[in-house]
C-alpha cells in the first residue's frame, strides 16, 4: 500500500520534471539552431527590413505612450516623497535615472512583447499548422533563416532604437510635470537633467533593451514554431510567448541591472 | 523493368508509443504516377514526409536515384529536385499568388522579380487561372484555385518528382476531376515521376500507373489500376468498394 504511494508521487513529481527537461532541452536546441542560421548566410534582407517596420516603427506610438506616463508618474512619486525630506531638487535625476536604466528598457520591452510576441507566435503557429513552414522546406528554403532569424535581428536591433526614443519621451513626460505641475523653472530643470546624464545609465539601458528585444523575438518564434493543433494550439502558443518572454525580461532585467551596478 | 527513382526499405517511424510506419518496403519507377492509398491515420502523410525530409524516421532507408536523402549532405540538393502539392495549398497568405508560385524562383535561383512574375502567370494559366489572379492574395482564392496555384507553386521549377498529398480533398467532384486532369497533364508535360497520396478512388482511377495500399504500417499490396479491380485481396476489395464490413476494422 505505502509503495504505491510512494509510486504514484513519484509520478505525479516525475512526469511535469521529465516534461519540463524536455522543453528546456527543445528550447536550448532552438536556441542554438536559430543564433546559428542568424549568423551564416544566406541573409533575407527584405524580410529583416519588414520586421524593423513591425516591431519598430509601428510599436513607436505604444512606446511613446509609456514612457511619457512613466516618466510623469516618477516626476510626481519622486516630489511627494522627497519633498518630506526637503529634496525636491533631486527630481530631474531621479527621473532620468530611473527612466534610462529601468523604466525605458522594462516597460517598453513589457509592451512590445505584448505586441509583437503574441503576433509574432500567432503568425509563425498559423504557418506550423497550416503546412506552411513545411512548404517552406520542400521549396529548399530553410524557415530557421527565412522566418526566424529576421525576427531575431530586429528584436535585437530595433528595441534599443524604441528605448532610446522612450528616454527621450519619459524624460520630457517628467519634464512637463515638473516644470508646468510642480513649478520647478525649465533652464535649472534641463541643466539638471543634463549634469546627471551618465554613459553607463545609457549604455546598460540599452544593452538590456537588446537582450529583451532577443528575448521577445525567441519565445515568439520558438512558442509559434511548437504549436499544435489548429486554433487552439495557436492561441496557447501566443499566450505562452508573451508570458514566457515578459517571466525572462523581468528575470534578465536583474541579472544585467546586477552586471552592470553591483559593486 | 524501368529504373528505380524513390526505393524505400524497412521505414519505420513512431510518435510516442504510436508505431505509425512498421517496415515499409516501396519502390517508385522513373516517369510512373504511384498512388498509395489507405484509411486515415494509416501514415500516408507520415511516409510522404519522411520522403521529403519534414520528419526524420526512426530507421529504414530511403534513396533517390541512388542517393540516401537522410543524409544532411544531400537533403537541400534532393529538395530542389522535388515540388509537392499540399492537401490544404499551405500557400504562404503574407505573399501574393504570383509570389507564391515564382517563391522558388526569387528566393533560390536569383530571378529578377518582373522575370519571375513573366513566368508565374505562365504557369498560372497552364493551371487554368487567368493572369489577373496573379496579384490576389491567396485567401481571396476559393479552394479549387487554391489547389492550382499550389500546383503551380509546386511545378514552376520543372521538378523530376512531385508529391501530392490528398489532392482532391475538400473539392466538389466536377473540381476534382478538373484537378486530377492537371495533374496528369502537368506529369506528363515535365516526364515527372509522381508519389500521390489519397483515399479519393475516383483520383486513383485517373491518376495512378500503379497503386499501392498502406495498412497498419506496411505496403500490404501494389499493383496496376487493372490489377486492383481484379484483386481478391480482401483489405484492398473492402477499401475501393468502401464497405464497412470487412477485415479492416475502423475504429470510432
Amino acid at each position: 500500500m505505502m509503495k504505491k504511494q510512494i509510486e504514484n508521487f513519484l509520478r505525479t513529481l516525475g512526469h511535469p520534471l521529465v516534461s519540463f527537461i524536455i522543453s528546456l532541452g527543445n528550447l536550448v536546441l532552438f536556441v542554438a539552431s536559430a543564433v546559428y542560421h542568424a549568423l551564416t548566410p544566406k541573409y533575407y534582407v527584405k524580410n529583416f527590413l519588414r520586421q524593423v517596420l513591425e516591431m519598430g516603427f509601428y510599436s513607436l506610438p505604444v512606446v511613446g505612450l509609456t514612457t511619457i506616463f512613466a516618466g510623469m508618474v516618477i516626476a510626481l512619486q519622486t516630489y511627494s516623497g522627497f519633498a518630506r525630506y526637503g529634496a525636491e531638487s533631486a527630481v530631474a535625476s531621479v527621473v532620468l535615472i530611473s527612466v534610462t536604466r529601468e523604466l525605458a528598457p522594462v516597460l517598453s520591452a513589457l509592451m512590445v512583447a505584448g505586441r509583437i510576441g503574441a503576433a509574432m507566435a500567432a503568425e509563425i503557429g498559423t504557418m506550423k499548422v497550416t503546412e506552411q513552414i513545411d512548404a517552406l522546406v520542400t521549396l529548399s528554403t530553410n524557415p530557421f533563416k527565412y522566418l526566424f532569424a529576421p525576427r531575431l535581428w530586429a528584436g535585437l536591433t530595433v528595441l534599443p532604437v524604441l528605448v532610446l526614443f522612450g528616454d527621450v519621451i519619459g524624460i520630457f513626460g517628467g519634464y512637463v510635470v515638473g516644470v508646468y505641475k510642480l513649478g520647478f523653472n525649465p533652464a535649472n530643470y534641463i541643466n539638471s537633467t543634463i549634469e546627471e546624464i551618465e554613459a553607463i545609465g545609457i549604455i546598460s539601458g540599452l544593452t538590456k533593451a537588446a537582450v529583451f528585444g532577443f528575448i521577445i523575438a525567441l519565445m515568439g518564434c520558438y512558442n509559434g514554431y511548437h504549436s499544435k493543433g489548429g486554433a487552439q494550439g495557436v492561441g496557447q502558443a501566443t499566450t505562452n510567448a508573451v508570458v514566457s518572454a515578459s517571466i525572462l525580461i523581468l528575470i534578465f532585467n536583474y541579472i544585467l541591472t546586477e552586471v552592470f551596478f553591483s559593486k | 523493368m524501368s529504373e528505380v527513382k524513390i526505393s524505400i526499405r524497412n521505414l519505420h517511424k513512431t510518435f510516442g508509443t504510436k508505431q505509425v510506419l512498421k517496415g515499409v518496403d516501396l519502390d517508385v519507377f522513373k516517369g510512373q504516377s504511384l498512388v498509395v492509398i489507405g484509411g486515415s491515420g494509416t501514415g500516408k502523410s507520415v511516409l510522404i514526409k519522411c520522403i521529403q525530409g519534414l520528419l526524420e524516421p526512426d530507421f529504414g532507408t530511403i534513396e533517390i536515384d541512388g542517393v540516401d536523402v537522410l543524409s544532411e549532405k544531400t537533403k537541400s540538393h534532393i529538395s530542389e529536385k522535388m515540388g509537392m502539392l499540399f492537401q490544404g495549398g499551405a500557400l504562404f497568405d503574407s505573399l501574393s499568388v504570383w509570389e507564391n508560385v515564382a517563391f522558388s524562383l526569387i528566393e533560390n535561383k536569383g530571378y529578377d522579380r518582373q522575370v519571375a512574375k513573366r513566368e508565374a502567370v505562365r504557369v498560372l494559366r497552364q493551371v487554368g487561372l487567368a493572369p489577373d489572379v496573379a496579384d490576389l492574395s491567396p485567401s481571396e482564392l476559393s479552394g479549387g484555385m487554391q489547389k492550382r496555384v499550389g500546383l503551380a507553386r509546386a511545378i514552376i521549377t520543372k521538378p523530376d518528382i512531385i508529391f501530392f498529398d490528398e489532392p482532391t480533398t475538400g473539392l466538389d467532384p466536377i473540381m476534382a476531376d478538373v484537378i486530377n486532369d492537371l495533374i496528369v497533364e502537368s506529369a506528363k508535360g515535365l516526364g515527372a515521376t509522381t508519389l500521390t497520396i489519397t483515399h479519393d478512388m475516383s483520383s486513383v482511377r485517373k491518376i495512378a500507373d500503379r497503386v499501392a495500399m498502406l495498412y497498419q504500417g506496411k505496403i500490404i499490396w501494389q499493383g496496376t489500376v487493372k490489377e486492383m479491380d481484379k484483386t481478391e485481396n480482401p483489405y484492398v476489395v473492402q477499401f475501393i468498394n468502401g464497405c464497412a464490413q470487412g477485415p479492416i476494422k475502423v475504429e470510432v
